[in-house]
């Protein structure tokens, strides 16, 4: 093991997540689950919980001690993010739900109004849904149109693909994922904006999976959007992001209408506000975004080097030990992955697989992932899916590789 | 609660009594869940009395159409819909009853609301061919 994997105390980490000294089934709990949704810090929390106890109000509206305390924390959150992918500024931060929402909120306001009936949308092969059928929405209520970029046998974007799918020159948006929740395959970002831009498209990155183990820059990467969710990031759920560049946003017209997104109202015109509130109608998920911040400041404060450090061993050794199992197939040998490891086991249903592993206290996903259209190009219904954070110890590997074993005992 | 997988789960998942299509029969129905890929094609002989089926899925799946296919032999359609009712009872309540026979094999699964379905497609299946008879 590295000097740095030394460094990273994942025993100090896993005393910080109460869930994990939880039983299943009497079994240790082993979760390998994280990409679906992390568990949480102590500090998230306690961050989530001081709120309702200590500072809590409306934000944004009251005149009054606790509305100010709380709108600032909440505020305060706006900055937090800005600098953890180091945009350009406050305004380009705008909360949503989630990373689907972020998505469908470019794709009914910026996709109804900077594309034109004709103009391209494209994806990759390997997008989950929430990249896809807002896409596929558009096109149909709106007409533009939804290609397709292949991937490669081993998983990644295929260059050749890519080429073809703007050859006309009317793709206007790649809309792409940074990181596959499926193969673990991280794509090129930034040579994919630049491909992009120098064609006349814009790009709009679905962060989910990969913010959680890289830090992300997206002034270096040049992204126009990038969307992800918190509670992958150990933080809540209902709670997510939309950065986009300023100018984008300045000219996009609003999501939902309600409070907060306008700047006056009368019975005969409503204006509007500026971004980012213009994108944040009605009362915001107060709680949820402070505990945001705290999941910030804890994967911050440990560090994205010793995060991806512990990560990349934790990877190896799975790929290694898995790969090895008799029967096991993993899916997907991109050069550059991350610990999302999708398998299919001969002689037994990825659903019994995941049952089955329940039963030892080990969860992992089965099913399609959320993204059946790739299944289809791997030519499978379902894999299991076992993924990594932070908390992953190779122990547990190890347990998943022990647990795979016996099941193939019982099938075989 | 009971393992949802029984020695007899897995016994009837590998080796099967009453899988395949068979060379006449008397109606088809069909289930499929493609959350899963879980796919299953009931047949019916001897005007209902006899059961067999192609099934693609997963092991309790797999086994749950052939210990249906066992439970429902001879019946009639009002025994098999009270035979179906009470078979859901039990894969949602986890109580066995003992007019279930090996069915009860299946109980543990109520622990697994997900799984459910595994359980009743071939039942669904069932139901649908019934109808055409």
């Amino acid at each position: 093991m590295s000097a740095t994997l030394e460094a990273f105390d994942v025993a100090a980490i896993r005393e910080n997540f109460p869930i994990l000294k939880q039983q299943v089934h009497g079994k240790k709990l082993v979760f390998l689950d994280s990409a679906a949704s992390a568990q949480k810090p102590r500090a998230v929390i306690d961050a989530m919980c001081h709120v309702m106890e200590a500072q809590y109000a409306n934000v944004h509206r009251g005149l009054h001690y606790m509305s100010e305390k709380t709108s600032d924390a909440f505020e305060a959150v706006r900055d937090k993010v800005a600098g953890f992918i180091n945009a350009a500024s406050r305004e380009e931060i705008i909360f949503t739900r989630n990373a689907t929402e972020s998505i469908n909120l470019v794709a009914y306001t910026w996709g109804r109004t900077a594309l034109k009936p004709g103009d391209v949308v494209a994806v990759s092969e390997m997008e989950h849904h929430a990249n896809l059928v807002p896409w596929q929405m558009l096109r149909d209520a709106h007409g533009t149109e939804l290609r397709i970029i292949k991937i490669t046998d081993s998983g990644e974007i295929d260059f050749d693909s890519l080429e073809q799918v703007f050859a006309d020159g009317k793709v206007k948006l790649l809309a792409i994922t940074q990181m596959s929740n499926v193969l673990g395959t991280y794509t090129p970002v930034e040579r994919l904006a630049k491909f992009a831009h120098e064609r006349g498209a814009k790009i709009l990155i679905d962060g989910c999976q990969a913010i959680v183990h890289r830090a992300i820059d997206v002034q270096a990467i040049d992204a126009d959007f990038y969307a992800f969710s918190g509670h992958k990031l150990y933080g809540p759920t209902g709670i997510g992001v939309l950065y986009a560049k300023r100018e984008i946003l300045e000219d996009m017209p609003p999501f939902m209408g309600g409070g907060e997104m306008i700047a006056s109202v009368s019975y005969e015109k409503t204006t509007f506000a500026k971004p980012p509130f213009r994108f944040e109608a009605g009362t915001p998920a107060i709680i949820e975004t402070i505990g945001l911040g705290a999941a910030i400041d804890y994967v911050s404060a440990i560090g994205f080097e010793a995060i991806a450090a512990h990560e990349r061993a934790l990877t190896e050794h799975a790929l290694a030990t898995l790969g090895n199992l008799e029967g096991v197939n993993i899916l997907g040998r991109a050069q550059d992955r991350g610990g999302v490891i999708s398998f299919t086991m001969r002689g037994a249903h990825a659903h019994d697989v995941a049952t089955l592993l329940d039963r030892q206290g080990i969860a992992v996903r089965a099913g399609h992932h959320c993204a059946e259209p790739l299944m289809g190009r791997l030519g499978v219904t379902s894999t299991a899916r076992a993924s990594f954070a932070l908390y992953t110890t190779a122990e547990e590997i190890d347990a998943l590789a022990h647990g795979l074993q016996r099941i193939r005992q019982i099938f075989a | 609660m009971s393992h949802p997988y029984q020695a007899l789960i897995v016994e009837r998942h590998k080796h099967p009594l009453h899988a395949g299509k068979p060379a006449h029969f008397d109606a088809q129905g069909q289930g499929a869940n493609p959350i899963c890929g879980d796919a299953v094609r009931v047949y019916l002989t001897r005007n209902g009395m006899d059961v067999h089926y192609e099934a693609e899925g997963c092991a309790i799946m797999n086994a749950s159409a052939d210990l249906m296919a066992d439970a429902v032999a001879g019946k009639t359609p009002e025994q098999v819909e009270r035979l179906r009712d009470d078979f859901e009872k039990l894969v949602t309540t986890g109580e066995e009853n003992p007019a279930l026979g090996e069915l009860n094999a299946l109980a543990g699964l109520a622990e697994y609301s997900s799984r459910i379905r595994c359980a009743t497609l071939p039942w669904s299946a069932l139901a649908e061919a019934l109808h055409h008879v």
